[in-house]
């Protein structure tokens, strides 16, 4: 069988997979803090002997979208959406330091400041305790302070610093939960410069329109394989008839 | 079949689930003691089709991998307790409460429910009970001949008998208050219950440790914002689109490789 037919379906799966994680990114165009994947074809040569032409396509993850997402106003005191570049720090599941952008924090029945998928907030030591109060402030810093129960707003008192941080982009990779983490295991250090919004969400930074072009894009290269597929179908089928009409 | 048809597919779903909780909080715009929800979306578990990072030979590595979302989850609907506006109403039985804290009811399976709808009347037997007919706790019994009832700040129930000179103290009514009141549990009615992610109910004198006032006369109504909750239908609305765009791309592409070969 002709060996081009193999290089179009190659071509042709990989467009498909950029198609899943282009649905990925439009599925997640409205959750809060999500970056969008960005991935790109690489050409990898088939080394062998003979005439040098074949090469496939391989479709690969290459990191996130760093722009930022729209801030918008929800009003809500524990509602906090990083100005500009950094991370906030949460524990993943495996008790490892994670980064997320998402910042609708809340509190759970045993006082632990959390984020809106369950993850404790870190604090710069561990998790941050808030004790029952009459109201929670979240400040550009990452101070959280809160009025405690019975006392007047002139007793505010200092929980903790929600830990920001802001490591090289290249340094961090998305987990299979979606959480980010460092590449070499370790925690990335605090970062006073990050800023954060209170009251505020950050939303997805996906590019609808760029992604509904990609998507016809992507659609319009498949058929283009396709097409390569059935020529290789075509010219099998008439060397087939050349042989039994001789 | 194709992971593209089903990250789509996520999508709509969660959508859907949003346009839910929008058209809920609408439909609630008038509600008394309304308390506005939203959807928490998060993305779904990634997969790792190829791993970064991977020996390519012996002292090389790849320096890209692939690994593809799933789609998205939307993973809690929660209630956002911000103040409703107050409004007067001028009957004596209708409480707001301005500050944290909930009305306790017991329902009629015996457990106790909270509300911040306090618009009260008075039972055959002179027991104060919401529109619903269920009955507040501590109980508070209005005796016969009462020509008017008060009721303070501090939540304290006063009664003018006919024929008394000085009014008699009946009851207070009594706030409670929950750690995480984001984590109680709805169930219609205006009412909420207690769940693991609440806590459990303190209860307090209106006024005191963090706790609102009771304003008699006045009514607390929804905290839906309706432009919030248009601007949040046509983002839902678009991104719905988006995503059935995205099924029917998936799709085509998949009918055309059939036809083809």
């Amino acid at each position: 069988m002709d060996r081009f037919l193999y290089i179009a379906m190659s071509g042709a799966k990989e467009t498909l997979r950029a198609q899943t994680s282009n649905n990925h990114n439009l599925a997640n165009a409205s959750t809060t803090g999500f970056r969008a994947d960005l991935d790109a074809f690489q050409s990898r040569a088939v080394a062998g002997s003979g005439y040098a032409s074949r090469v496939y396509a391989t479709n690969s993850t290459t990191g996130w979208d760093q722009t930022q997402g729209a801030l918008v106003s929800t009003g809500r005191d524990l509602d906090v959406g990083i100005k500009g570049a950094g991370w906030i720090a949460v524990q993943g599941v495996d008790g490892r330091e994670a980064y997320t952008r998402a910042g609708d924090l809340r509190v759970d029945p045993s006082g632990m400041l959390m984020n809106g998928a369950g993850h404790p907030v870190l604090g710069d030591g561990g998790p941050i305790s808030v004790p029952p109060n009459s109201s929670v402030m979240i400040g550009t810093d990452g101070t959280v302070s809160v009025v405690p129960l019975g006392q007047g707003p002139e007793t505010t008192a200092l929980v903790g610093r929600i830990k920001l941080v802001n490591p090289a982009p290249e340094t961090l990779v998305r987990g299979e939960d979606g959480l980010f983490r460092t590449n070499d295991g370790t925690d990335a250090p605090a970062e006073a410069s990050v800023q954060l919004a209170s009251g505020v969400l950050e939303s997805s930074n996906v590019n609808v329109a760029d992604a509904m072009v990609n998507m016809i894009e992507l659609s319009r290269q498949f058929d283009l394989q396709v097409k390569a597929m059935r020529t290789a179908e075509e010219n099998a089928t008439t060397a087939a008839q050349l042989l039994r009409a001789t | 079949m194709n992971p593209a048809l089903w990250a789509a597919k996520t999508g709509l779903d969660a959508q859907q689930t949003r346009m839910a909780v929008t058209s809920n909080n609408l439909a609630n715009v008038g509600t008394t003691g309304f308390k506005k929800g939203r959807a928490v979306f998060e993305d779904l578990l990634y997969q790792n089709v190829r791993q970064v990072g991977a020996s390519t030979s012996q002292d090389t590595q790849a320096p890209s991998g692939l690994s593809l979302g799933t789609g998205v989850r939307v993973v809690a609907t929660e209630k956002t307790y911000t103040q409703g506006n107050l409004t007067q109403t001028g009957n004596s039985l209708d409480l707001a409460i301005s500050g944290r804290g909930f009305f306790q009811v017991l329902l009629p399976d015996g457990t106790m429910g909270y509300t911040r709808d306090g618009s009260f009347q008075v039972s055959a037997q002179g027991e104060l009970v919401t529109s619903s007919g269920y009955r507040v706790q501590p109980g508070i019994t209005i005796p016969d001949g009462a020509q008017s009832i008060t009721v303070g700040k501090d939540g304290v129930v006063t009664v003018q008998v006919a024929g008394q000179t000085a009014p008699t103290q009946v009851g207070s009514v009594q706030l409670f208050d929950f750690i995480n009141p984001a984590g109680l549990q709805p169930r219609g009615e205006n009412m909420m219950v207690e769940s693991a992610a609440s806590g459990a109910a303190q209860s307090g004198t209106p006024g005191i440790n963090g706790l609102g006032m009771v304003e008699q006369g006045s009514l607390e109504s929804s905290n839906v914002n309706v432009v919030e909750e248009l601007v949040t239908m046509i983002e839902t609305q678009r991104a719905y689109e988006m995503n059935s765009k995205a099924i029917s791309t998936t799709d085509q592409m998949l009918e055309y490789i059939t036809n083809q070969l």
